[in-house]
């Protein structure tokens, strides 16, 4: 065990990925002698060279498109957007590739390829710099999309994304980058994907939610010492863990869904769809939804006013068990 | 101080003339009779497909089809100067392409009547499935061409795109990737003068597009396109630069001389003068006028060839049309692993029925 933040955690995440297997490389822009614009990828051009961290030309949309490429030839890309907003530049490659080679080729050609990016706010950034785009990316089908909420999570995640067959689309929340440190193991190891961590049980109201938000939430509760929440961090959020999602719900009676990315269209509203459909007569309260509004991501002035905060998470609380 | 700082040229080749005549300079020596009756052969079997799809897709048997014919000499040339180790991309048009790498011609119509199956490509024949949206194809390619050149396979990736696609970023972004890399690839823009409705000199202001090649620091050259024999020289330079480290660019003028795809009327937009003049330049009909002029050819062979042609076609089609339909397919291929979701929309799908 180390003590880890969530760049240390996935940077030892992938020093033990390159060292595994000869095939996983790592494509991107000033990913090399830099280390990447957060550092998570310091150290690594030294040990595995320019031949496997591969500083490219600055261009996103050949960034995924050439790492389609190599899944295809037989390598194990693992390409870094710099931020996400700078993603959609790639979108027509994602969605239009690899989220369909599967499918479209009946399996027979997968593309086992982990695109990292950085995403969501509080920390103060230029304009784009700052989105949650999961859901946009949730939307397609094909594409498995994950985000960490700790460096424990984010090293055993990540290490199961690479060990897999599928694109993975590998969300790092900046704000948790160097947030916090928690023990973490240092040899490798694997959290699965497709399953939601119930990291608290309780049997007062189910809160759901992932990244950023997860630490809001619990110092939220901790204020609460009174109440019995069951705390579910998603940590894959397509494909959804149902499973876990409406079990919960039918537990506690009562659900908040909370997350930074904008309201509208959002994973909130697809997880109140889904316990609306298998529990809304196991619920006794309405589900509510926290989560920043349907507009574009403000600068950094006025993003405190954007994100979801303790207060807002706190009072959710206190008026759904009013309910 | 103003002084240049850089100029280059841009050459243009062409082996076999409009009447079939050949400057034997140029002349590869490893293409001997045989193999030139070889191309013949392919590019007719090109053609008479083409035209089969054509009429199926006209009795909605089909779904929509984009048609090669006029294009069979930078398909065909191209495709038969790469080894079988070397890797095709093509676009949506190569039908040429995928039949000289294998493609089994059953497959091609499983595909083009509208189902995935007929993407799921043996991996040995070393080509990827069809790709519609325009040189998007362009960076997987030069992806591939990075793997090869990581694994030490001694391989070069050849990918096609059309005048039109040669606007988009991911053709620039991709061959600028393989300057930088030194990957092998090489890069065929069919150029048919025609993206749909838009004539090449409304693409862009470039003279020529193996020019564009310039600003990525690679290396290119023109080709007549309907010359089959100088597509065929081009693209083997090209492999044999491209593996030693220099990616290369070959623009072939050809030109479309039906619609683009089977839902476009041509003659909104082009003048039946523009299609005579290009029609006369037909590479099928150039290289028989050379065959038949050195004895190599006859109107019998060319009867023999074309029933026996047509019943290859034929007897494929009959194998396509045995194909079943699996609607769980849809939903079995798009993870790995299984998904709450599309498990549960299939078992309702499978209930409902509602694909019948």
């Amino acid at each position: 065990m180390a003590m880890m933040n969530m760049v240390q955690s996935i940077n030892n995440a992938l020093d033990l990925l390159m060292a595994e297997d000869k095939n996983v490389v790592l494509l991107g822009e000033d990913i090399g002698k830099d280390g990447g614009v957060f550092r998570v990828t310091d150290g690594l051009f030294d040990k595995y060279t320019a031949a496997r961290v591969i500083d490219t030309p600055l261009a996103e949309s050949s960034i995924i498109g050439t790492s389609i490429g190599m899944a295809i030839a037989g390598l194990k890309p693992i390409p870094e957007i710099q931020f996400a907003g700078f993603m959609y530049l790639s979108y027509a490659q994602i969605v239009n590739h690899a989220a369909r080679y599967r499918s479209r080729t009946r399996g027979n050609i997968e593309l086992p390829l982990v695109v990292r990016t950085p995403v969501s706010g509080g920390v103060k950034t230029l304009e784009h710099h700052s989105e949650s785009p999961e859901a946009v990316y949730s939307n397609i089908g094909g594409l498995v999309v994950v985000e960490p909420s700790n460096p424990y999570d984010a090293k055993g995640l990540l290490t199961s994304a690479v060990h897999g067959r599928d694109p993975v689309l590998f969300l790092e929340p900046t704000k948790l980058y160097r947030l916090f440190k928690q023990d973490v193991p240092e040899e490798m190891f694997e959290v699965p994907i497709g399953k939601a961590n119930i990291l608290k049980e309780g049997n007062d109201l189910t809160i759901i939610t992932y990244g950023t938000m997860v630490n809001v939430v619990e110092k939220a509760l901790e204020k609460r010492p009174g109440v019995s929440a069951e705390v579910v961090d998603l940590r894959t959020i397509c494909p959804l863990d149902q499973d876990t999602i409406v079990k919960s719900a039918r537990k506690t009676g009562k659900v908040i869904i909370v997350h930074e990315a904008s309201m509208s269209f959002g994973v909130g509203a697809e997880i109140s769809a889904i316990i609306a459909e298998k529990a809304i007569y196991d619920i006794d309260a309405p589900i509510m939804r926290i989560a920043s509004p349907s507009l574009p991501y403000p600068m950094p002035g006025y993003e405190n006013y954007y994100i979801p905060n303790e207060k807002r998470i706190g009072d959710a609380i206190d008026s759904i068990l009013n309910m | 101080m103003l002084k240049d700082v850089f100029s280059t040229t841009i050459k243009y080749m062409q082996i076999m003339d409009e009447n079939g005549v050949i400057d034997n300079n140029l002349m590869p020596p490893e293409l001997n009779d045989q193999k030139l009756v070889e191309f013949y052969k392919m590019m007719s079997l090109a053609r008479s497909l083409d035209a089969k799809a054509l009429s199926l897709q006209r009795q909605g048997r089909l779904a929509t089809y984009a048609p090669l014919v006029g294009e069979e000499a930078t398909q065909i040339g191209s495709a038969m100067a790469m080894g079988k180790n070397d890797f095709a991309v093509p676009g949506f048009r190569q039908h040429g392409v995928y039949i000289v790498r294998g493609l089994p011609i059953d497959q091609f119509f499983v595909y083009w009547k509208g189902y995935e199956e007929g993407a799921k490509i043996k991996k040995e024949l070393n080509i990827t499935p069809v790709i519609v949206p325009v040189a998007t194809q362009m960076p997987h390619a030069a992806g591939i061409a990075f793997a090869k050149k990581y694994l030490k396979e001694d391989s070069a990736v050849v990918v096609y795109v059309g005048d039109g696609g040669t606007s988009e970023g991911d053709f620039y972004e991709a061959i600028n990737f393989a300057g930088v890399f030194k990957v092998p690839l090489v890069v065929i823009i069919e150029n048919n003068q025609w993206a749909i409705s838009v004539p090449r000199k409304d693409q862009t202001a470039a003279q020529t597009l193996a020019q564009k090649a310039i600003a990525a620091g690679i290396d290119s050259i023109q080709v007549d396109g309907n010359d089959v024999i100088a597509v065929y020289k081009a693209t083997k330079d090209a492999i044999e630069s491209a593996k030693a480290g220099k990616p290369y660019v070959i623009e072939c003028l050809t030109y479309r001389l039906s619609m683009h795809t089977t839902s476009d009327d041509p003659t909104k937009y082009r003048s039946d003068d523009e299609v005579a003049q290009w029609q006369k330049k037909d590479p099928i009909l150039r290289l028989g006028a050379y065959l038949k002029g050195k004895g190599l050819w006859n109107d019998s062979m060319e009867e023999e060839m074309k029933n026996s042609q047509l019943k290859e076609i034929d007897d494929a089609l009959e194998k396509a049309n045995q194909f079943v339909p699996n609607p769980d397919s849809i939903f079995e291929n798009v993870y790995s692993f299984s998904s709450d979701a599309i498990d549960e929309q299939m078992e309702s799908a499978k209930k409902e029925n509602y694909w019948q």
